[in-house]
C-alpha cells in the first residue's frame, strides 16, 4: 500500500506555494466502505493531502533537511463533499517559518468550488522537544520519497521546479 | 508602534490562546496555567508562538520563551531534571509562573507546566519594550 494522496504537483515556488492535484477514483478501496452506495473522499484524506503537499512545500524550503512532521492541524473546514470522477486541487501556502517549525494555509478546490480550508503547523522534530534526539536518519524524507520525487518532477515533457 | 497597556496585551493574548486552544474566552484568566487549566499539550506551544507572533508583529522562538539557555546549562541540571541553582535561575526569570506541579518534578521536559496567562502576558510586554 502508498499512502500518497496527490498525484502531481501542477505548481511549486519554492518557500512559497505549491499547488498538488489529486484524481479521485472508484479503483481506491476506501470509498466503497465511505458509504456505500453513497462513495465520497473522506475528509480526513484531504486533510492528509493537504498535509504531503503542504509537508513537502515545507520541507523543500530546508533543502529536505528537516524532518517534518505534521504537529497540529490547526483549521480544518469543509463545505462540498468530494466524489469519484472529480479532480482534487490543493493549494498550500507558507504563512510563517522558523527553524523549529512552520505554518501553512491551504485551499482545496474541485474545479471552481471550494471545497476545504485546512491549515497546518509542522514542527522541524530536531529543533524541537527539549533537546530529545532522534535517528539521525531522514525518516520522513527517506530514498523511498525522494524517488517520488522524481516521479513528481516530470509534468509530461515539462518539468516542474522543485 | 505605540505602547500598548497591559490590558490590551492581555486581550490579544486572549484572543490566541482562545484560537489555539479551543478554549471560551472566560476561561483564560491571568492566573490560569496553560497546560492544567487550558488543556494545551506541548505541540500547542508551536501554534501559540505562531498566533502571538502575528498579533504582535515580534520574533518569537521556543527556545527563548522556555528559557532554553537556562534548561540546557549543564551547571543546572542533573539527569534532565533542574537542580536547585537552576530552579532558582528560573524562577527569577519567569515571572507569574506556576511551580506547584514542577517543583514536585524538575524535568526539563515538562517546564511548559510552569506557563500560565500571566507568563506570556510578561514575556510579551518585555518583548514590545525591547522592540
Amino acid at each position: 500500500m502508498r499512502w500518497i494522496w496527490f498525484d502531481r504537483f501542477e505548481e511549486f515556488e519554492s518557500g512559497t506555494r505549491a499547488v498538488a492535484v489529486k484524481n479521485v477514483t472508484l479503483a481506491e478501496d476506501h470509498l466503497h466502505d465511505h458509504f456505500p452506495g453513497f462513495p465520497v473522499m473522506p475528509a480526513t484524506l484531504l486533510i492528509e493531502g493537504m498535509a504531503q503537499t503542504a509537508g513537502i512545500l515545507v520541507g523543500e524550503a530546508r533543502g529536505f533537511r528537516e524532518k517534518v512532521i505534521l504537529a497540529k492541524v490547526q483549521r480544518a473546514v469543509f463545505h462540498e463533499v468530494v466524489r469519484p470522477g472529480q479532480q482534487v486541487r490543493f493549494e498550500a501556502r507558507i504563512e510563517q517559518l522558523h527553524d523549529a517549525a512552520a505554518v501553512t494555509r491551504g485551499t482545496i478546490h474541485c474545479g471552481a468550488t471550494l471545497v476545504g480550508e485546512v491549515d497546518l503547523v509542522f514542527s522541524h522534530i530536531d529543533q524541537n522537544l527539549g533537546g530529545r534526539e532522534f535517528p539521525e536518519e531522514n525518516f520522513v524524507f527517506t530514498e523511498e520519497f525522494l524517488a517520488l520525487l522524481t516521479t513528481y518532477r516530470q509534468r509530461g515533457t515539462e518539468r516542474i521546479p522543485l | 508602534m505605540a505602547t500598548m497597556s497591559r490590558a490590551e496585551i492581555f486581550e490579544k493574548v486572549r484572543q490566541s490562546l482562545v484560537d489555539a486552544l479551543s478554549v471560551e474566552p472566560d476561561e483564560v484568566t491571568e492566573t490560569a496555567t496553560l497546560f492544567n487549566d487550558l488543556g494545551a499539550e506541548s505541540i500547542d506551544f508551536l501554534d501559540i508562538i505562531f498566533r502571538l507572533e502575528k498579533a504582535f508583529g515580534v520574533k518569537i522562538s521556543q527556545d527563548e520563551l522556555t528559557q532554553n539557555d537556562i534548561i540546557t546549562n549543564p551547571a543546572y541540571q542533573e539527569n534532565r531534571k533542574l537542580n536547585a541553582a537552576g530552579l532558582k535561575a528560573l524562577k527569577e526569570r519567569i515571572r507569574d509562573g506556576d511551580w506547584a506541579t514542577f517543583e514536585k518534578d524538575p524535568s526539563i521536559d515538562k517546564i511548559q507546566s510552569v506557563f500560565t496567562v500571566g507568563t506570556i502576558v510578561n514575556f510579551i510586554e518585555q518583548k514590545l519594550a525591547a522592540k
